[in-house]
């Protein structure tokens, strides 16, 4: 039986969900996107009507909470400190102004592409997932979230309803650089996030990522601690092919090959940590 | 399985509708058939390309990719709502800039420019592109696009029409524009009859095999729909578009030689066919292992795709001339090299659609093409028709570019409406349209270049095997068309080309803007830059020095006239120079970034190959005085409605607003022949002039009047001018012949042509266009992309009809010779989809200097020669020739991703 269900509150859509289970439907532009049919099939609840689950709010503890329902139009729109500038620049490269008029961040992380473009600036910026079913309310890291291509940890029953910045994650200045074969509407070949907290020429604070280039969008633990501490001005030089490939797993796909890609990772890195540094040099 | 459906409340263009709904439906398939609001048009179901944008609540959307029920009362705007007080100034503008061309991305940019309008009314480049960045267009290269919407906020005003004697020369808006900027042409999907049923193809799986039906009519039964197969095909169940090569059936027997071929059909209501699962229709699939690549066919040719072609040869070209070993060895530097191309698609934004019905006895198919002729012949043998019981109408076409020359869905919607009685439509998904219809051939190319030490040509050798898929399609005319072209618009004393279609299990190759040309150009070209600089010249120099001019031979032995490709090379001399300069200071500025120029040229013969391809122009004047232009050339978007009138117009001597454009229908409109091999403009437009001519001498005579007499067309009344006297003929009192006309003209032009011999010589062409383009990029070292900077174009035309026209075509070659160059690569199984198989959005255009040149063929009507084609052939060379003069990299397989051009760079400096 197809039912297209629209519920008026969230309570509402995790009860129906706890029931029904059908397909979570929100910006729909990789539901209607990977299917032939002229109609959504089955059991579907459209959560895009949700007006809670799409604020952009900065908590009393300074953290930040990014509704799952947001757009990415409403997230370039959001007016956001310096740490969220690699995520804006990612929300106005996700496919095209059309997609990003409807297609959301929840649905984008909980879509499970290798290449989605948000995981990269929300993993510098240390994001939680905030899930909710009628069992209750869990969180837990971005990085424990999406496990693999198509493949995340979200319970049948369960809606992701919201992201979480932890405050000390608020920090410093961020950028992202996408790596495509055209401007717009186009998939990463690669793709990197950089966030720097800068103090008096040193870097005190540093989250690095890179997307495309492995099963998951990965950070890489091993380069952001050789940065800290270290000056800006040695930072790029920090940032080498030879270490950044240790944390990534590329393939060969038709957009380009392994051995490119394990290459460019490190371009595009090297090129998010200098745009990182500039906008720290000119605030 | 019944769908729910929903009273929903859709406020659409200020009206407010309440329908029964799937609510989980595509909003673009509600509007389109549930509302009747065909202007948004479907391109992908994807949000791929952005052809169905509407607004919601102000903001642009892919309507695709929206369910209904997520409207939730929110005011939708669609391309009908932008034109609710007439046209709007952003529309007015489309028009006066030659922004739409073909029309089909038309509603989705200005529905994407309205949201930015409302926004800032008078927005910069950057900002247009930023907007517009989601909507593809295969045609315009969106350059005319920018200008519309840059230029949005001058008030509109009416088009002033050129005076008599004036039409040609003059940048005429497009004469069928409006229509296209307003929402209501129709294309292909676009015409749904009352009660038509709906067509859908049962397609194979794999890329090849073999298969047997099962208990299908059971299933048919079961499933309350008809199933048609290749038993039920009344006439000859094969077809090709070249007399002695068909070999494609029209629905599969027994064997798979591509992915996707159709092995039945299912016809039923609408309702029931298109959530029809597929899957389950029972046939038993084997599938075997394909082969793909030339060298595969090669390799299997013990075992070849088709029986009777030997070694999977479909047919081997070939041009001699002199002694090109002897040439080569004497020559003073060789320069020797490879090139791989791949399998390029034509990515119109309108996948292939139409509708078939019966009148009386008369089968009627309203679709999509480019060679209504063609289609009613390969159709009607199909189908066991004689010709007259068969009327192919056109739809607008929404982009060509050679692959609607091949009939795909014209047999089947016909078959099915003769099986059913009722009218049948089909509509291509992307998929199907990528999977099934022709592309570019692959080429996997050699050849070696030799020059004397004065830096004359000397000789050539090419050799190359094109990947022709598994049908003939055109195959046989790239194989003909390579060896012919490959020299380039030089002089080569000696030369040996050779071209080889093979078979293999990829879709079809067909006919692709240039057949084949534009692949060999890319080996030539950059050849010739190896030369140069062996030679130590200047690579224009180079070309200059070597360049056909008037009473030259070609490598067919044919002696030209018209030549324009030495004032091509002359107008990029200048542009060359100032490049130059302005790429050593940015260069001396930059180090992981540089920037580089290139140059290539085209010469391209305009009509069939040595092989008869008549146009028919009909004009007459019926008895209440109108003038009627029977306009048999399609007009896939590069303007054939507009350039023929303005031909016509200024061979009859009276205003070009005068005329009555009919057609393209085979029972209304005489043979023009195909929309393909640049012909047009050259032969249909001859015939117009010769038409225009006649149809003058015949008035003049019966107003015995002068060959100086003006004439026009006042209220009814012919009224001829001569020598200050007014003489006045009355249609209405004249017998009016079978066509009910009282005066008609009716005149055929066939290009004059000489068959060629074993070895290629004779007179492929009577006409040829030429042209240089030259391309300023800029090469990032570390990660190897390409941005193109500028292209400067100089093509001559012989005589530009009509600039605005004109230019439109230079820039949308130029688009797709840059996404050929730079990033299109269609992998049979893989890219079936437009985010997958990437072309060019508006973010990746250059600047475009159209250097138009005017010296006129003796032949061409009024001087013109055709330009279509020639467009595309020399950018993707100068591309690869620019990349290499900023970064060292020699690409040699196309496209230049940027993996290859890093790698290409690393063996460079290494």
């Amino acid at each position: 039986m197809t039912a297209f269900y629209q519920p008026e509150n969230l309570m509402d859509a995790l009860t129906w969900q706890s029931e029904n289970t059908g397909v979570i439907a929100a910006g729909c532009t990789d539901l209607l996107a990977a299917t032939t049919a002229q109609s959504l099939r089955g059991a579907v609840l459209d959560i895009s009507g949700l007006a809670e689950i799409k604020n952009i709010s900065r908590q009393e503890d300074g953290a930040w909470r990014i509704g799952a329902g947001a757009s990415w139009a409403d997230v370039a729109a959001a007016e956001l400190p310096a740490a969220f500038a690699g995520l804006q620049q990612a929300a106005l490269q996700v496919g095209s102004t059309q997609i990003q008029q409807v297609a959301t961040v929840g649905g984008n992380l909980c879509n499970g592409s290798p290449a989605a473009d948000g995981m990269v600036p929300l993993r510098v910026l240390g994001a939680q997932v905030e899930l909710v079913s009628v069992r209750g309310r869990r969180r837990m890291d971005l990085a424990d979230f999406v496990t693999g291509p198509r493949q995340t940890a979200l319970a049948p029953d369960e809606l992701m309803v919201a992201l979480h910045i932890p405050a000390h994650c608020a920090q410093g200045k961020s950028a992202f650089v996408k790596l495509g074969a055209r401007k717009y509407l186009v998939i990463s070949i690669a793709m990197a996030a950089a966030r720097l907290v800068v103090e008096d020429g040193k870097i005190t604070g540093c989250a690095l990522s890179i997307g495309a280039c492995g099963p998951v969008a990965t950070r890489l633990p091993a380069v952001e601690q050789l940065l800290t501490g270290i000056t800006s001005q040695d930072a790029i030089a920090g940032v080498t092919d030879v270490r950044v490939a240790e944390h990534i797993a590329p393939i060969d796909d038709i957009r380009a090959d392994r051995g490119y890609r394990l290459q460019a990772a490190g371009e595009v890195l090297r090129r998010a940590v200098a745009q990182a540094l500039e906008a720290t040099e000119c605030r | 399985m019944p769908v729910k459906q929903t009273e929903i409340t859709l406020n659409v263009n200020g009206q407010r509708h309440e329908i029964a709904v799937d609510p989980a439906r595509r909003l673009s398939v509600v509007l389109r058939d549930d509302l009747g609001l065909r202007g948004t048009k479907i391109g992908c179901d994807a949000g791929d390309c952005g052809a169905c944008s509407v607004l919601v609540a102000g903001e642009p959307v892919c309507s695709c990719l929206m369910p209904v029920a997520q409207l939730r009362g929110r005011e939708v705007t669609t391309v009908e709502g932008l034109s609710a007080d007439g046209m709007s100034n952003l529309q007015a503008a489309f028009l006066r800039h030659g922004a739409a061309q073909c029309g089909i991305c038309t509603p989705g940019m200005l529905v994407a420019a309205e949201a930015l309008l409302t926004r800032i009314p008078t927005p910069d480049r950057d900002q247009v592109e930023q907007a517009l960045g989601g909507v593809l267009c295969r045609c315009t290269g969106y350059k005319k696009i920018i200008d519309a919407v840059m230029d949005a906020a001058t008030p509109r005003t009416q088009a002033v029409l050129p005076v008599a004697g004036a039409a040609v020369g003059a940048r005429l808006e497009r004469l069928d524009g409006t229509a296209k900027v307003v929402g209501t042409e129709v294309f292909g999907a676009d015409l749904v009859p009352t009660e038509t049923l709906l067509v859908r193809a049962v397609r194979a799986p794999f890329h090849a095999g073999r298969f047997v039906l099962g208990d299908f009519t059971g299933w048919g039964r079961d499933k309350g729909v008809t199933v048609l197969t290749a038993a039920d095909i009344p006439g000859q169940n094969r077809y090709g578009v070249i007399p002695g090569f068909e070999d494609q059936p029209a629905l599969a027997v027994d064997r798979i030689r591509f992915k996707g071929e159709p092995v039945a059909l299912v016809v039923g209501d609408a309702a029931v066919i298109e959530p029809l699962d597929l899957g389950g229709f029972p046939v038993d699939w084997q599938e075997t292992t394909p082969v793909l690549t030339q060298a595969q066919s090669r390799a299997t040719a013990d075992t070849p795709i088709h029986a009777a072609r030997v070694g999977n040869e479909l047919i081997t070209g070939q041009v001699k001339q002199g002694d090109a070993p002897a040439g080569l060895a004497q020559a003073a530097y060789v320069a020797s090299g490879t090139m791989k191309t791949a399998y390029v698609e034509h990515a119109y934004i309108e996948p292939e659609a139409g509708v078939a019905w019966l009148e009386g006895d008369v089968l009627n198919i309203h679709a999509c093409t480019q060679a209504p002729i063609m289609d009613r012949d390969a159709t009607a043998d199909i189908l066991g028709l004689p010709r007259n019981r068969l009327r192919i109408r056109e739809s607008a076409t929404g982009g060509g570019f050679g692959s609607k020359l091949d009939v795909t869905l014209q047999p089947l919607i016909g078959l099915a409406a003769l099986k059913t009685g009722k009218p049948c439509r089909m509509v291509f998904s992307r998929t199907e349209s990528l999977q099934t219809t022709t592309k570019r051939h692959p080429g996997d190319m050699q050849a070696q270049i030799g020059v004397d030490a004065d830096g004359h040509l000397c000789a050539m050798a090419f050799s190359g095997d094109f990947n022709t898929g598994a049908y003939s399609s055109w195959g046989p005319t790239v194989a003909n068309r390579v060896p012919v072209h490959a020299s380039g618009p030089y002089r080569m004393p000696n030369y040996h080309a050779q071209a080889t279609a093979l078979h293999s299990n990829g879709p079809s190759s067909g006919a692709f803007r240039g057949f084949g040309v534009p692949q060999a150009a890319l080996l030539q070209e950059t050849l010739f830059d190896d030369l140069a600089q062996k030679l130590g010249m200047d690579r224009l120099a180079f070309r200059l020095k070597n360049a056909l001019q008037d009473g030259d031979r070609t490598v067919c032995g044919q002696e030209i006239y018209g030549v324009g490709i030495g004032t091509c090379l002359e107008a990029l001399k200048q542009p060359w120079q100032q490049a130059q300069t302005r790429v050593a200071a940015f260069n001396a500025a930059h180090s992981d970034i540089k920037r580089g120029i290139g140059v290539a040229s085209c010469w391209y013969g305009c009509g069939n190959t040595a092989l008869p391809n008549p146009s028919t122009i009909r004009l007459g004047i019926k008895p209440d005085g109108s003038l009627c232009l029977h306009q048999g050339a399609t007009d896939i978007g590069q303007g054939a409605n507009t350039v023929i009138p303005q031909i016509c117009a200024d061979a009859l001597g009276v205003a070009i607003a005068d005329f009555t454009l009919i057609g393209t229908d085979t029972f209304l409109t005489p043979d023009c022949g195909k929309t393909s091999a640049s012909r047009q403009t050259y032969v249909t437009g001859k015939a117009a002039e010769m038409a225009g001519q006649a149809l003058r001498a015949l008035i003049l005579g019966r107003a015995n009047a002068g060959p100086a007499a003006r004439i026009c067309l006042q209220d009814g009344q012919l009224v001829v001018e001569d020598n200050g006297e007014t003489r006045r003929i009355d249609p209405a009192g004249l017998p009016e012949n079978e066509y009910g006309y009282v005066l008609m003209a009716e005149e055929t032009y066939d290009p004059p042509t000489r068959t060629l011999d074993e070895n290629g010589q004779g007179v492929p062409y009577a006409v040829y266009g030429y042209g240089a383009q030259m391309a300023e990029v800029e090469v990032d070292l570390r990660l190897g992309t390409t941005r193109v900077i500028r292209i400067t174009a100089a093509h001559d035309l012989g005589r530009v009809i009509n600039p605005l026209l004109t230019e439109g075509q230079i820039e949308g070659g130029i688009a797709q010779g840059l996404g050929m160059a730079l990033m299109e690569e269609y992998i049979p199984g893989r890219t079936e989809n437009l985010h997958d198989y990437l072309i060019p959005t508006i973010g990746d255009m250059p600047e475009i200097d159209s250097i138009l040149i005017e010296v006129p063929d003796p032949e061409g009507p009024m001087g013109a020669k055709g330009l279509g084609e020639h467009v595309l052939i020399p950018t993707a060379p100068a591309i690869l020739n620019a990349i290499r003069d900023a970064s060292g990299a020699r690409i040699t397989q196309l496209p230049a991703l940027p993996h290859r051009v890093l790698r290409a760079i690393q063996e460079a400096t290494t």
